[in-house]
């Protein structure tokens, strides 16, 4: 669901054709008919935005007909806690839940925690009849999520859903799992995180979480996005998931900061080694104690300064300057004709690329037909290197760190963007070097020494900064003598281990040893001696849950890691992701820290309570359970609350980005955006090549024939397709692939959308991020550009 | 000798049951992959999308020859798509940039800048821009130390080493706090 992995990840895809070949069911649910459906066992049409009906549809029908894995959800998710009294579900509260604040639409969750004291040890009742227990108010916010239901919300034929049930039902418990992937088909959605919890608590109650064949599959769609993640080029985020100190949370001083992980619990109560050796990473000898380790250096988060935020801001002059790292943002971006107002607003914009893009390009070359003599903006265009010619890492889809060698020195004056940003950091250290100002001392402080003590004589670039030694300080070392650390149980929060990003320390334990450069296939089906998965090279995450509560693999045809009594400690195919000596019959220690909390049959350690949650406490901002709206620009009204659509995802209200109302007759239908196999996300990285372009020539929008007759257009005629932000035009293709949707007793239309195309390159077309609109999903701030509206004619725009 | 090995097709007695040796020109027996004459493989890593094909970098006189799929991964056991197994012209290609561009302000075209030159202007740009735009403190006195009048922006196609030093620089060097990424997107 929410992803079309044979096009946008084919050699990825032959593992699931292989499994196929062996006997397993292939599912396939989507608006568009593609190459997955094609390639599937079988094929289900959902009307976009409807996800989380369908996915609340297959809960109600395993809780409804008593169809969950017992053993697993009893041991294994909080279905037994108690949660408040003051909670109030969605269901009884027109769809939205207790805490809500009209006025500045936001929740204040905490009448979503658990009962009882203390805090990460609620109350439970294991028998589940007590009404406030987590089962008894999952069972009751899903009822009415019938088959009947998600036909009229979905346009699913009710035996098609019931089809899907049913093959997952069958092919999941002790013998069998199944996995659910997903990609940006559900987080490019104004609830996109609630849709995955919700295919978090179909695996929960179906016991498919941490077991091989099993799991939740994110489809990432860049080489390294895992990796940007993890290592957040993210504003929200401090290395290794660490939240960003911000000024509204109190997060003033480093103690004050440190709180979060005494909130968190579980593994996180790790956090300050975590914070403590990051700082000694940053700031070296110049953090110390006395001076919080140089916390006060880091810039502290006054609001939202997500890149859709930032585009609006840019957009009103807010913004300045503008640093673009291999990034596309003129058409690659939500409403790209805002994006490329915003270029024009900035005094200064550096874009850093292998060609030239239509971010660079906008002060000439937009569809806008500005003048340049207008555009005060100074502009950069940097070459910069491809993965052959220089040393790096990449993080795979699946936490999966794989080192890739420099082959050849890059062309001209083309150079990596590690030797971009290392130079430029040694110039302004240089323009700053007599500052004695405080806000500067954090710079002149930064540790910034990676050039290798002799440059490698193969290459004509003798200044290019050492990839492996930029990882070592990743992997972390203790300071009085920088010997590198085994893995991140070494670390401290004295102030003697300094180390990068936490999750990935034990990549480069020792001096020669780069775990990331491992490329040992073995005989097994595991293969962990390829490359280096975080955490601590474990492959599959919560793997705990694949053995029973004592120890004991569920069935011996899932077996994956297990308790072996003899030698007192976890053993299996894969590294144990949990203590490796704790007993499975190890009671919890009830004034422990952390996962001291824990039982030996907690499988899931970073939740404070160990257990895998089918009702959220906390951590989220838009509800505790996943419960369906419609997107923020829907043609139709929601079916199952009065309240229509996210009570808590963002709008920019504002003249530039203007919304439709449901039912409003101007934009009647709904349109989907997408990738296919030949061309890649804004066409950067394949416009330029003759090969792709050859293949995939030419925008077009993908429309069915009874939409095609209605509008009375043929196949290849141009259309024209416009959104309350924009038109463009482009060739229809009719096709049965796209199909009408009943919704409701109506017709739903939908049109699909190609983004890949643009101003620059050797083939050019129409933008489809150009009808897009701004919007922010509540708790990870994506855009929603997977459920939107539009409307066609036929014609061309002049 | 050559017209006989090539009929029959290195299949062994099947071959020679089935087959007669069929009449094959010069130019197709003396045909040979371009990767043979290579003088180095160097093993990396697919640019596209996050599944994680290794690939094998075919180089001769410092020169890229051909990118090929990489047989021993677990992942990708020597296969490519289409977009991977593009990957050499990605790389090689006549459109590629190879000296820096630079537009002045109101300028209607683009001028070819030395690499050092646009450094310093950048940096000296960073320094100005941050030095007007610095905010210590908010409105009620607290703690904020940054700027949001500078934003960086990067694609996922970028190595951790390289994401882990704009992160130092832009927020604990600098105090940017709009560092993005294409994983927002």
């Amino acid at each position: 669901m929410g992803s079309n992995m044979a096009e946008n990840h084919p050699v990825g895809f032959r593992w699931p054709m292989k499994a196929k070949e062996r006997g397993a069911t292939i599912i396939h649910v989507d608006p568009r008919f593609s190459r997955t459906s094609a390639a599937a066992n079988l094929y289900v049409p959902i009307r976009s935005g409807s996800d989380i009906a369908f996915l609340g549809g297959l809960i109600n029908y395993v809780l409804s007909r008593d169809l969950w894995f017992k053993d697993y959800v009893l041991a294994y998710t909080n279905a037994s806690s108690i949660i408040n009294d003051q909670f109030v579900d969605a269901e009884d509260n027109g769809g939205v839940f207790s805490g809500y604040d009209p006025k500045s639409h936001t929740y204040d969750n905490a009448t979503w925690a658990y009962a009882g004291a203390p805090k990460h040890r609620p109350a439970r009742d294991e028998t589940l009849q007590d009404p406030r227990c987590v089962m008894q108010i999952l069972t009751r916010h899903y009822a009415r999520y019938t088959p009947e239901m998600v036909e009229q919300v979905c346009g699913t034929p009710k035996e098609l859903f019931l089809q899907v049930a049913e093959v997952l039902v069958k092919n999941s418990g002790r013998e069998r799992t199944s996995a659910i992937c997903y990609a940006v088909g559900w987080t490019q959605q104004s609830y996109g995180a609630q849709i995955i919890r919700a295919a978090g608590i179909l695996q929960l109650l179906l016991g498919n979480m941490g077991r091989p064949g099993g799991g939740i599959m994110a489809l990432r769609g860049h080489a390294s996005i895992q990796g940007s993640t993890d290592v957040p080029t993210l504003f929200d985020l401090l290395p290794g998931y660490l939240p960003h100190p911000a000024v509204f949370k109190g997060d003033d001083t480093l103690e004050t900061y440190m709180r979060e992980s005494a909130v968190r619990g579980g593994y996180w109560s790790n956090l300050p080694k975590f914070m403590v050796s990051l700082l000694k990473a940053w700031y070296g000898e110049a953090a110390t104690k006395d001076n919080e380790y140089g916390y006060q250096w880091i810039p502290k988060l006054t609001g939202d300064h997500s890149h859709v935020s930032t585009s609006a801001a840019m957009a009103d002059g807010q913004v300045q300057g503008f640093i673009v790292f291999g990034q596309n943002p003129a058409n690659g971006s939500p409403h790209a004709g805002l994006q490329r107002k915003a270029l024009t607003q900035l005094d200064w914009l550096v874009a850093v690329d292998l060609y030239e893009t239509e971010t660079a390009a906008f002060w000439y070359a937009a569809p806008e037909g500005w003048n340049p003599k207008d555009i005060k903006t100074e502009v950069f265009l940097l070459p910069t290197a491809g993965p052959a010619e220089k040393d790096g890492t990449f993080t795979n889809t699946q936490r999966l760190l794989q080192f890739h060698d420099k082959a050849v020195d890059p062309p001209g004056d083309a150079r990596s963007d590690l030797w971009l940003v290392y130079q430029l950091g040694r110039r302004l250290k240089e323009l700053y070097r007599d500052s004695t100002r405080p806000q500067d001392q954090g710079l002149l402080n930064l540790t910034w020494d990676y050039l290798p003590e002799r440059p490698d004589p193969r290459w004509h670039i003798k200044d290019e900064p050492s990839a492996e030694t930029v990882l070592k300080e990743i992997n972390g070392f203790t300071v009085a003598d920088r010997k590198l650390l085994p893995e991140f149980a070494a670390l401290k929060d004295d102030g003697s281990t300094a180390c990068g990003v936490w999750i990935y320390s034990g990549v480069y334990p020792e001096e020669g040893k780069n775990m990331a450069r491992r490329r040992v296939k073995g005989d097994g089906w595991v293969s962990p001696e390829w490359g280096f998965s975080w955490p601590g090279n474990r492959r599959m995450l919560y793997n705990r849950a694949s053995a029973d509560p004592q120890g004991k693999p569920w069935s011996e045809r899932k077996k994956y890691i297990w308790w072996d009594a003899a030698q007192d400690k976890w053993t299996g195919f894969d590294r144990p992701d949990f203590p490796e000596t704790k007993a499975p019959d190890t009671p919890p220690k009830p004034d422990g820290v952390g996962v001291d909390l824990h039982s030996g049959s907690d499988p899931f350690t970073l939740k404070a309570d160990g257990r895998g949650w089918l009702f959220a406490p906390s951590g989220l901002k838009d509800g505790p359970l996943p419960t369906h709206y419609e997107p923020l620009e829907s043609p139709v009204s929601n079916l199952l609350y009065s309240r229509q659509d996210s009570p808590v995802a963002k709008r920019f209200t504002r003249k530039d980005n203007p919304i439709s109302p449901p039912g409003d007759p101007e934009y009647p239908y709904v349109v989907t955006t997408y990738r296919v196999t030949e061309q890649y996300t804004s066409g950067a990285m394949s416009r330029w090549i003759g090969w792709l372009s050859e293949l995939m020539p030419e925008m077009f929008a993908e429309i069915s024939p009874e939409l095609a007759q209605e509008k009375g257009i043929k196949n290849m005629d141009w259309i024209v397709v416009s959104s309350p932000r924009n038109r463009i035009e482009c060739r229809a293709l009719v096709t049965r692939r796209m199909r009408p949707f009943r919704h409701n007793g109506g017709v739903i239309h939908e049109v699909g959308l190609p983004y890949h195309w643009g101003y620059k390159g050797l083939v050019t077309g129409a933008m489809a991020n150009d009808l897009v609109p701004l919007s922010e999903e509540p708790n990870v701030y994506i855009q929603e550009d997977k459920a939107f509206k539009c409307n066609i004619y036929k014609g061309r725009l002049r | 000798m050559a017209i006989e090995e090539a009929g029959g097709l290195g299949l062994g007695p099947v071959g020679k049951l089935g087959m007669t040796p069929q009449p094959m020109s010069r130019e197709s027996i003396e045909k040979k992959p371009r990767i043979r004459d290579a003088d180095a493989v160097v093993a990396s890593v697919c640019p596209y999308c996050a599944v994680g094909c290794s690939q094998l970098v075919y180089v001769k006189d410092r020169r890229v020859i051909d990118i090929e799929g990489n047989p021993d991964s677990p992942i990708n056991e020597g296969t490519l798509c289409p977009k991977g197994a593009s990957t050499y012209r990605y790389l090689v290609n006549p459109n590629r940039l190879t000296s820096v561009r630079y537009r002045a302000p109101h300028a209607d075209h683009w001028e070819e800048r030395p690499l050092e030159w646009a450094l310093d202007r950048i940096a000296k740009l960073i320094k100005q821009t941050r030095d007007a735009t610095f905010v210590e403190q908010t409105p009620e006195g607290k703690l904020a130390n940054q700027t949001t009048a500078i934003a960086t922006l990067g694609g996922a196609t970028m190595d951790i080493e390289e994401n882990y030093l704009i992160k130092k620089l832009f927020s604990g060097g600098l105090g940017i706090v709009s560092i993005e990424n294409q994983a927002r997107i």
